[in-house]
């Protein structure tokens, strides 16, 4: 009897003191067989996300918008599907995109969602969108392009000069823009243009965020100084829903569903060893 | 025995993407960037040589990417040109950007720590200008905006009827959640305060409120994880779309 | 002169920051305007020392040949060329600057973030135990978000996804607001300090 408690506990403690490595192959194969098989699963839509949609759609033809890439490769799966999303509903929508960054790594990714974008819609480079770059300055840029465009963004990314770009003509500065869009990886990112800009010039914003700074943007939606929000791939896939063009997001959200099992699994099952190695303790 | 299962898993699905003809379709970059993910993959095994190696490529890359990127976007529109086009035009505020020229150039007397001290003037400059706009989103964006927003009725009056209207099952549930929506918001915001500001023992009465506090910041953690788990997962997905997709070519 | 000046500098930054948001006033305006230009160029140059520092500590163990210096020595390298490719031929898109960073670059940061969704999930099996009422609250929240956000939490009940978003709405967001509202009383005090000279910690010792 006391030889068949002790194979027990030897057998729980194993259990809790699991190779990492084996959690982390069966990670591997929830996030890769989904994928592998492509099956697509449709979602209902979350208020925040509807919040950022009916926005946009409000928005006249014509009119511009800031759409602030401020992320890098390290969010990339998760920001890029949203700026594929928004960028799509933007150039549906008639409405004219300046793009510019606070992060050094977004501006060759905001690139990217043009150059996929444009052709498709048949926008054109300088009249219909542009894409300002990187600027060094964080809160600074952001109060100074609120006051005075030229002055802080004097060329787009390729040393154009602002004044030879069409579509930039009788844009001062982002007190022309109907709405600030942020595509936003951390600090400096939509927080700041929240503290900056909206209370400031009454500027509309709304935008997506990784999912691990999702939570903390409550606050803002539910005091409407964000107009909507897109939080983490999952936030993506909705708003792909939404424009009705699927991408990462929705392709993802199965593997996503997968993984998430999986981990709730392993919460639940470490719990139960917990309990019976405590149980046996006593 | 982890080693030889992840080493047949990455053979079998480059096996299978050769079997079907799909692996030509990659460019050399497509699968420089392959082995550069499977390098840093390999940490997962353990720490190793090729994840060190790849590591410190990356770290040189991204601090050599920044230099170019303030040299093209910053140094060369904000600081160069203008300035040549003040000397050319001779115009004094044109030429007030020998300032921050001059400051930018004093901190790298950190260098030299016989003058280390005159970087001050840099970071001062820096930090004092940088707290200014600190000082101001706090106050506007956050402080007040978020007490304002705090100011709700106790009780919504629609949500009460909503309860009346609803039938049982989960309307009923959700009605009564959207009764409790504004006093638990009130609530929640005061106990959490309570925790955090009164720095008196917690005990009695504002122990019991501040433990209730630590309930709901209990909860926003539990939310936080959740959605941490999320973003990690999500990070994971896109790089095993890219290795299957853009490199294998098996899924489209 | 250590001091004073810094101080006194620091002083009319940040003033001129805060002034001016409720001065609208040319005369605080334009001053304020230049200022913040300043700042621009300046954090921009302190970009270019941190690298030049990554990049001296880097050739020191090099030239030590102390623990990891082939390492060191690659980084250099690759910082090297990183910059000189870029700052000399241009930044473009589709020139060698942007293949090194698209190719290279880019699925380096992408992989390290992404190999914390393994160690998160091998944490949440270590760690993550209903040890007291507090944890299991948070255990509890982060099982209902985890299933709540994600489609196929809507298909175990349709109800699930309302019922998560209403955590994220009420009860995450009041503790959240509260957890706002300090820091920006911490972020409002210590910027002050910052401004006045009371806190000079920023010019490091003499």
């Amino acid at each position: 009897m006391a030889e068949r408690k002790t194979e027990e506990r030897s057998l729980l403690t194993k259990l809790s003191q699991i190779d990492r490595r084996i959690l982390f192959l069966l990670i591997f194969a929830c996030a890769t067989i989904p994928l592998l098989l492509g099956a697509g699963l449709r979602m209902s839509v979350t208020a925040p996300v509807q919040g950022l949609y009916d926005a946009i759609d409000g928005l006249e033809a014509g009119s511009y918008v800031w759409l602030a890439a401020d992320y890098d490769p390290g969010s990339k799966p998760e920001l890029s599907p949203m700026n594929y999303a928004i960028v799509e509903h933007l150039f549906r929508k008639d409405i004219k995109v300046i793009s510019g960054s606070l992060w050094a790594p977004a501006p060759p990714l905001a690139q990217a969602v043009f150059d996929e974008m444009a052709p498709r819609h048949g926008k054109q480079y300088g009249v219909d969108y542009v894409n300002l770059g990187f600027k060094e300055g964080r809160e600074a840029v952001m109060v100074s392009i609120a006051e005075d465009l030229r002055r802080t963004f004097p060329e787009d990314h390729s040393g154009t000069p602002l004044d030879s770009i069409p579509m930039l003509e009788g844009i001062s500065n982002l007190q022309d823009v109907e709405m600030i869009i942020c595509v936003s990886a951390g600090y400096p990112g939509i927080k700041e243009w929240i503290q900056q800009i909206a209370t400031r010039y009454d500027t509309a914003i709304g935008g997506g965020v990784t999912a691990v700074s999702g939570p903390e943007m409550y606050p803002y939606i539910q005091s409407g100084q964000l107009v909507g929000l897109l939080s983490g791939m999952k936030g993506a896939a909705e708003y792909e829903q939404l424009v009705e063009r699927p991408g990462l997001g929705i392709a993802g959200m199965v593997a996503q569903s997968s993984v998430h099992v999986m981990v709730v699994i392993f919460i639940i099952f470490a719990n139960i060893v917990y309990f019976l190695e405590k149980r046996r303790a006593r | 025995m982890t080693k030889y299962i992840l080493i047949g898993v990455v053979i079998a699905l480059m096996v299978f993407a050769v079997a079907s003809g799909r692996l030509s379709g990659a460019s050399f970059g497509t699968w420089i960037a392959a082995m550069l993910t499977l390098a840093i993959f390999s940490f997962l095994y353990k720490d190793n040589p090729i994840y060190k190696f790849a590591e410190h490529i990356f770290i040189g890359l991204s601090a050599g990417y920044f230099v170019a990127l303030e040299y093209w976007n910053v140094f060369v529109p904000n600081l160069w040109n203008p300035l040549l086009e003040s000397f050319r035009t001779v115009s004094p505020s044109g030429l007030m950007l020998l300032v921050p020229f001059a400051l930018g150039l004093l901190l790298f007397a950190r260098f030299f720590p016989k003058i280390a001290w005159l970087s001050r003037w840099s970071m001062a400059a820096m930090i004092g200008s940088y707290a200014g706009l600190a000082i101001i989103g706090a106050l506007q964006g956050d402080l007040l905006a978020q007490i304002r927003a705090n100011m709700i009725p106790f009780l919504s009056p629609g949500s009460l009827t909503g309860l009346k209207a609803a039938a049982g099952g989960n309307a009923f549930f959700f009605a009564i959640l959207e009764v409790l929506r504004n006093p638990l918001i009130v609530i929640g915001l005061l106990v959490t305060l309570v925790y955090f500001f009164f720095s008196r023992e917690h005990k009695g009465g504002l122990g019991a409120v501040s433990r209730v506090g630590v309930w709901f910041l209990m909860i926003s953690f539990g939310a936080s994880f959740g959605y941490t788990v999320m973003s990690r997962v999500s990070l994971l997905i896109g790089r095993l779309h890219f290795l299957m997709s853009d490199w294998l070519g098996i899924i489209h | 002169m250590r001091t004073e000046i810094p101080v006194a500098i620091a002083f009319v930054a940040g003033m001129l920051m805060v002034v001016s948001l409720f001065v609208p006033h040319p005369f605080i305006a334009e001053p304020a305007a230049v200022m913040r230009s300043w700042a621009i160029i300046i954090t921009a140059f302190a970009y270019v020392l941190g690298v030049a520092n990554i990049a001296r500590i880097s050739l020191h163990t090099v030239k030590k040949r102390t623990t990891d210096w082939q390492y060191k020595g690659a980084l250099v390298v690759a910082l090297v060329a990183m910059a000189g490719v870029g700052v000399s031929r241009g930044i473009q898109t589709g020139g060698l600057f942007d293949w090194a960073y698209l190719n290279m670059y880019v699925p380096m940061q992408a992989t390290m973030f992404s190999l914390l969704a393994f160690f998160i999930a091998s944490a949440a099996y270590r760690a993550f135990r209903a040890r007291s009422v507090e944890a299991t609250l948070l255990l509890v929240v982060a099982v209902v978000v985890m299933l709540g956000r994600v489609p196929v939490g809507e298909k175990l009940w349709p109800g699930l996804p309302a019922f998560t978003e209403w955590i994220m709405e009420v009860p995450n967001m009041a503790a959240k607001r509260g957890i706002m509202i300090g820091a920006a009383l911490g972020a409002i005090s210590t910027g002050l300090k910052m401004i006045l000279g009371i806190e000079r910690s920023y010019l490091g010792s003499d």
